[in-house]
């Protein structure tokens, strides 16, 4: 305690004159040759100096100053140069926080110049947070110090993260020539034996993280065929386009809230989600009125004029929207991601996407099984005739479920929108994985969608890291064939005289 | 805007219906000039600009009287990111319609389709893209960068202090032949600067390929091994989600930049820049450049763009391939005046040494023998508002070398064009 009112009591003493001297800096920070700024903003992170802070954060702003306007040029090697120094300045703030994300910062990119000051810090930090993360900070500096007892506390403290850093530091150290002392290179085996562990556990659960990211994706796109052309047997080759609709509704939906209400931007997607089932639900039932429903039990027929169709609803939003992609942005609370472990990113877009998909599934489920429009379905699905015999509107039913299923294609396109491109061309690139889901899956069963969406996306996100993304893709459309040609009804297969 | 489209389609197809019936009318008075980019499909992203800017200079060449007093009369037509389409269209533009020349293409497996068409046909293509090098046919003037002039430069940027003195290299493309050649190419060159085979990684992925999230991993992984630069050949709409990706996983341009060679101000209008700051692209012009010459053509384009209310008119942007597609037809324009002629024999004799100023603030010259043009490399950061501002550039053009000297036997290859190779 005594040792903080110190340096406050420093600080305030000098601040009269430093306020001074930090304009002084900017001007002779910006006067400076970029090798010399760089020796500069060295020299800064090695001795922090409290009235420097401003400076350094309106750097990383890229500015000079709060309300400096003159043009500032910085280069990569500057911006990193720049943070480090700023986190070296941070360390002496008063919020433990703003500590630690500073140490947490330097152990990416301190340098040995600043090994002095680190110390000092080390020794006097309250924070028993901020002191660990110190002190792996400064072990990575020190697996270099010529003390042999210093470099093998380091070396032990390395081994406890999950680094991906901390294991190049330690695979240089296990050279005889680099590493002199045969105890230290003992230590740093089985550091490294330990951080090879972490990373691979990170590795794992990030591998089968994207594995259902994908499959959730995958789930969202083939959900809808799932209910027309499973449980309808319509072969909806217009599916990929009910997609599309969705996602060009939650475009059209972005542009009419920036103009009309700015403020709730960031809640759009939410917005489009009715708009988008509404667009898709309307356009099935309009099709299944008009064309559908007079090529009932012609499946061939059937797929060429749902593909005409295709082509169709293609071409008009060419028309209206141009051929090229639109922008849709992602609001903010669906950017960045959530740091779990050191090498272990969960882009918040592809979490609340698993999520979205999961509660549609549900929802679906729900609907199919614990209402009178699910019931009717289900009759008419299983035995048509005698359906209607018992007074359900087969006709109306056929509408409502075909709206149905592209309403939900509509809520896919929404949830695509975020993480891909919307072009006229989007329903095109999911309409195959579509519909080899709902094929493995086993056709009129919705538990089989599920598993088989993400029995693909994870097959497909383990083969990718070996073989690369083009030969994965074909290794398991051909283990599929292999799959279909064993058991043509799919995954799950309806029992009894069910269908047909 | 719906109304607007229709009329276009209509009178688009309204005039090619008209084609078969009148060009013998009209040819005594137009020169017939084929634009071949796509303007539907994974491409349409980065070509359909070209179609606008071609047809924007010839507007502007029309406005001035056309070339030897005859109005120049652009055929439009659009191969849809269909490679063995672009064939179809090109034989058709130069049997049907007899074009004088054509101005298209932008991914190479296009122009490698297109290639034997001009060539057995004698015609004559502009092709404005950076491109892998490799091919030096007598039927094609290249405007776009050879690897000399634009990935050998990127990478040397990148190894030096300022560009971060990367040490491993990660290079990431698109699965066809510009990429992979490149790649080639890169790998023979960080070998004679002693990068090693550990340190460099190829993956490659198909077109319109949009998850990135094992490749963004790997990427990570790659680069706790040292100083890590992303190299990616990555083309069309796939940037989009390349880069949202970059920024969700926390990939900053600070730990490991990328240098794009297809990315440029067009492709970036997709998408949120302010993750992006830092990251690279090198072309031979920015938007950003600044000089009288650019500032003019940067404003003829936004007014044309305003004026033909293309989509997204209020943010039009220039970039380096619609600039070499510029480039390409004032210097195909100002050969027929020397040449007094549109035959290709004599156009192809006066192009060569023609210069002209180009918006790039240099005066470019088309080389004697190789049909590529002498060009300046920059290097460009991507800014917060989806401009570039240039950290690099060489003083003067650089001569193309279309066949690198890193692939084994170019040394052989002869510096004139040759057809069929």
């Amino acid at each position: 305690m005594p040792k903080a009112l110190h340096s406050l009591l420093l600080a305030l003493l000098l601040l009269l004159p430093l306020a001074a001297r930090a304009a002084g800096d900017a001007d002779y920070f910006i006067a400076a040759k970029p090798n010399e700024q760089a020796s500069l903003l060295q020299g800064w992170a090695a001795q922090p100096d409290p009235a420097r802070l401003e400076l350094l954060s309106s750097l990383q702003q890229g500015r000079l100053g709060p309300d400096d306007s003159r043009k500032l040029r910085l280069n990569n090697r500057l911006r990193g140069l720049v943070d480090n120094a700023l986190a070296s300045h941070r360390l002496l703030s008063d919020d433990a926080r703003v500590r630690l994300a500073a140490a947490q910062q330097l152990q990416k990119s301190a340098q040995p110049a600043q090994v002095a000051f680190l110390d000092r810090r080390f020794a006097s930090e309250p924070d028993a947070a901020v002191h660990a993360a110190l002190g792996l900070a400064l072990a990575n500096l020190q697996l270099v110090a010529t003390d042999p007892a210093v470099r093998l506390a380091a070396v032990r403290l390395l081994g406890e993260t999950g680094d991906p850093m901390a294991r190049t530091r330690l695979e240089s150290l296990l050279d005889p020539s680099v590493e002199t002392d045969p105890t230290v290179r003992t230590a740093a085996e089985t550091s490294l034996a330990q951080v090879k562990r972490k990373l691979l556990i990170g590795e794992l659960l990030g591998q089968a993280f994207s594995g259902l990211s994908l499959g959730s994706i995958l789930l969202l796109a083939a959900l809808g065929l799932a209910i027309t052309f499973g449980l309808l047997g319509v072969i909806n080759m217009a599916h990929g386009e009910m997609l599309m609709l969705g996602a060009y509704s939650t475009y059209v939906v972005q542009v009419l809230v920036q103009r009309y209400a700015p403020g709730a931007l960031d809640f759009y997607p939410l917005l489009a989600l009715p708009v988008a089932f509404g667009v898709s639900a309307g356009v099935g039932m309009l099709l299944e009125r008009t064309v559908i429903r007079h090529l009932y039990g012609r499946p061939l027929e059937t797929l060429l004029a749902t593909w005409g169709i295709s082509l169709i609803l293609i071409q008009a939003i060419r028309l209206l929207f141009g051929a090229q992609n639109v922008e849709v942005a992602n609001p903010a609370w669906l950017s960045g991601g959530l740091q779990v472990l050191p090498n272990l990113v969960l882009p918040y877009s592809r979490l609340v996407i698993i999520g979205f998909a999961l509660c549609v599934v549900l929802l679906t489920w729900l609907l199919l099984n614990r209402t009178r429009l699910g019931l009717n379905v289900r009759a008419v699905t299983q035995n048509r005739n005698m359906a209607a015999c018992c007074g359900v509107p087969t006709g109306r039913v056929d509408m409502l479920a075909f709206g149905l299923g592209s309403g939900i294609a509509g809520l896919g396109g929404v949830a695509l929108s975020q993480i891909g491109n919307v072009g006229p061309d989007l329903g095109q690139s999911y309409i195959i994985d579509s519909f080899l889901v709902v094929v493995l899956g086993g056709v009129g069963q919705l538990a089989g969608s599920l598993w088989a969406a993400f029995g693909l996306g994870i097959a497909n996100k383990l083969l990718e890291p070996q073989i690369g993304a083009v030969l994965g893709k074909i290794l398991i459309l051909a283990l599929i064939i292999l799959f279909i040609q064993k058991r043509p009804q799919g995954l799950f297969a309806l029992k009894g005289r069910v269908i047909d | 805007m719906k109304r607007r489209s229709l009329i276009k389609a209509f009178t688009l197809s309204a005039s090619i219906a008209a084609m078969g019936l009148s060009w013998t009318v009209q040819a005594a008075e137009t020169i017939k000039v084929g634009i071949l980019h796509s303007l539907s499909g994974t491409m349409a992203i980065s070509e359909t600009s070209l179609k606008d800017m071609a047809l924007m200079t010839i507007e502007q060449i029309n406005a001035k009287g056309g070339v030897n007093g005859k109005l120049l009369e652009p055929v439009v037509v659009d191969p849809a990111s269909n490679w063995p389409l672009f064939a179809e269209k090109s034989r058709q533009l130069l049997t049907q319609d007899k074009v004088a020349v054509v101005f298209g293409c932008w991914t190479s497996v296009s122009r490698k389709s297109v290639l034997p068409v001009f060539e057995e046909l004698n015609g004559l293509l502009f092709y404005p893209v950076q491109y892998e090098g490799e091919e030096m046919s007598p039927n094609v003037f290249y405007t776009g960068a050879a690897p000399n002039q634009q990935a050998i430069p990127a990478v040397e940027y990148l190894m030096s202090e300022d560009g971060g003195a990367a040490k491993r290299f990660f290079l990431l493309g698109t699965d066809y032949v510009y990429p992979r050649t490149t790649n080639k190419i890169l790998r023979a060159f960080l070998h004679s600067k002693g990068v090693a085979d550990k340190d460099i990684e190829e993956v490659y992925t198909p077109f319109g390929h949009s998850d990135y999230q094992t490749i963004v991993a790997n990427i990570k992984k790659f680069s706790a091994g040292g100083k890590t630069a992303v190299i990616s050949t990555v083309n069309g709409d796939s940037n989009v989600p390349f880069y949202k990706e970059l920024a969700n996983q926390g990939l900053k341009a600070t730990d490991v930049p990328v240098v794009a060679f297809s990315v440029g101000e067009e492709e970036l209008r997709g998408i949120d820049t302010k993750p992006l700051v830092g990251h690279l692209a090198a072309w031979n012009y920015f938007e950003s450049v600044d000089n009288p010459v650019n500032t003019q053509f940067v404003a003829d384009w936004k007014a044309y763009a305003k004026a033909k209310n293309l989509p997204g008119a209020d943010k039009a942007v220039t970039n380096d391939p619609m600039e070499a597609t510029y480039v390409g037809i004032h210097m195909w324009a100002q050969a027929v005046e020397k040449a007094k002629s549109t035959d290709v024999d004599k156009v192809r004799e006066a192009l060569a040494g023609q210069t002209f100023k180009a918006p790039s603030g240099f005066t470019l010259t088309m080389d004697k023998t190789n049909h590529h043009l002498h060009k300046p490399v920059m290097i460009g950061e991507i800014q917060d508002d989806g401009q570039f501002s240039v950290v690099w550039q060489t003083e003067q053009p650089l001569r193309a070398q279309p066949w690198s000297p890193f692939i084994p036997g170019n040394d052989k290859r002869p510096d004139y064009a040759v057809k069929g190779n």
